[in-house]
């Protein structure tokens, strides 16, 4: 297989990029570490006019702490946050959940920000995301414009990005005082996409749960932020009966399909169980933090 | 589009369509046929190469992505004198019976020898799961890989000793 013919650029400054979108707009294609662009190309679902290649463009890399905020660049790489052994502690989640995306392999070239860009509902890190409430920084040639994870993912591998705009930087809040989370991830075999994967992200306070982000993977239209199940949790004692109520109101708010990794029905129990699963877990994370 | 990559340290050039996958370039521009295609979904690992060092699947990589880049295939291991540690562990630990996903094996040993010099059976099972070995011979590529990090070792604690494991560097 080989991908339809396009025009290729690498720029190597911002600048140059968004000159480059602006001008040409729809038809072309932004590629970071391309690991789900050159896949769509080669089975030919993406032709694109112009692929842009942002990989040179060397202020998109790195992750830096900033104002309470980790600030993941375009270009860091799954590798690069599976390496970092500060992320191991100042936000285990995200360490968590890279041991699960696809293989080593892929995760030296793949970057987060590409993926979350890519917006397939089967993918990791858009549940992570919600769960967090990251912030998604894009940029054009008309400035800088932020949108909450939560508003950002629009239908399947579509998002709330406009066409002149690249996304330059993943904020994410950083977790503090008794935080926990967990990522518990169903696949068929290593490097598979998820039959249903959650992310759970707690905060305490006084023994009671401060703050819950809840994101579901691959059953829905889009990776799913289980509102209704984080409201329930805000403001109460963990207890096994609320911890059972959210899992019910999570799995309400799971729309799987049958396919060939389970039917919509299990798929919904998974959802039940794995919110179960990843609150016990981060609960527990939670409490042995020494706030 | 002219392309410029260091392959096993030669500089090689090209001038290529930007569609060409970085496999398609080694194996049919430059003839490096070491380099296999197996499932070319970047899901087997028969294609891996190492790109700046590190593993990655060269069907799902442009060859102008490499443009500038140092890539290294199963033809660069030995280089020209006797085998390197990784293809004597897999010689004497049998860690091939068809050979096809060898490559990529050895590559893949070869690159987590460099970061940790004495993996443990986990870290090694870890490293290899991008990469499907139909003969489902897994257990004699954990040992074969192990085998190599041992002569490694050996041979660093023993830098002077007289090339048996030299690997042709010079």
């Amino acid at each position: 297989m080989f991908p339809a013919a396009f025009d290729y650029a690498a720029p190597t400054t911002l600048g140059d990029a968004l000159a480059l979108l602006k001008q040409r707009g729809d038809e072309a294609k932004i590629m970071a570490g391309g690991q789900s662009l050159i896949p769509l190309l080669k089975l030919r679902f993406a032709q694109p006019a112009l692929v842009i290649d942002i990989a040179r463009i060397p202020d998109l890399n790195g992750i830096r702490r900033q104002n309470g905020h980790l600030n993941i660049g375009a270009l860091a790489r799954h590798v690069d946050i599976e390496r970092d052994a500060d992320l191991a502690w100042l936000c285990p989640i995200l360490v968590d959940t890279v041991h699960w995306i696809s293989d080593p392999l892929v995760r030296n070239r793949g970057t987060m920000a590409g993926s979350v860009c890519h917006a397939d509902p089967s993918g990791d890190w858009g549940s992570v995301m919600l769960a967090l409430d990251a912030d998604i920084v894009a940029r054009s040639q008309a400035g800088e414009r932020v949108t909450k994870a939560a508003d950002f993912f629009k239908g399947p591998f579509t998002t709330a990005l406009r066409a002149d705009e690249i996304v330059t930087e993943i904020h994410i809040p950083l977790p503090t005082g008794k935080a926990g989370g967990a990522y518990n991830k169903l696949e068929r075999k290593v490097g598979d996409f998820a039959t249903v994967a959650v992310a759970v992200q707690v905060e305490l306070s006084g023994g009671k749960i401060a703050k819950a982000g809840i994101g579901l993977t691959a059953v829905g239209e889009t990776n799913i932020k289980a509102t209704a199940a984080e409201k329930a949790l805000v403001g109460h004692e963990p207890t096994d009966e609320l911890i059972a109520d959210a899992a019910r109101l999570a799995a309400e708010a799971a729309h799987p399909k049958d396919d060939i990794r389970g039917t919509a029905a299990y798929k919904k129990d998974v959802v039940r169980i794995y919110v179960q699963r990843g609150l016990r877990t981060a609960l527990g994370h939670a409490r042995e933090v020494k706030a | 589009m002219k392309v410029s990559l260091t392959v096993n340290g030669k500089e090689r050039t090209g001038d290529i369509e930007p569609r060409v996958l970085l496999v398609d370039f080694i194996r049919t521009t430059l003839g490096l046929t070491g380099t296999h295609i197996g499932c070319d979904t970047s899901s087997c690992g028969a294609c891996t190469v190492l790109v700046g060092g590190e593993p990655v699947k060269a069907c799902t990589v442009l060859a102008v992505q490499a443009d500038g880049r140092e890539v290294k295939t199963i033809e660069g291991i030995a280089g020209t004198g006797a085998l390197a540690p990784i293809q004597v562990g897999f010689h004497e630990e049998h860690g091939l019976q068809c050979g096809f996903c060898t490559p990529g094996m050895m590559l893949l040993g070869e690159e987590l020898l460099t970061r940790i010099p004495n993996p443990t059976d986990e870290q090694i099972r870890w490293a290899i799961s991008g990469n499907i070995c139909r003969c489902t011979g897994y257990m004699n590529i954990v040992k074969a890989i192990q085998h190599a990090a041992r002569l490694t070792s050996e041979a660093a604690k023993a830098p002077v000793a007289d090339g048996a494991l030299a690997g042709g560097a010079e």
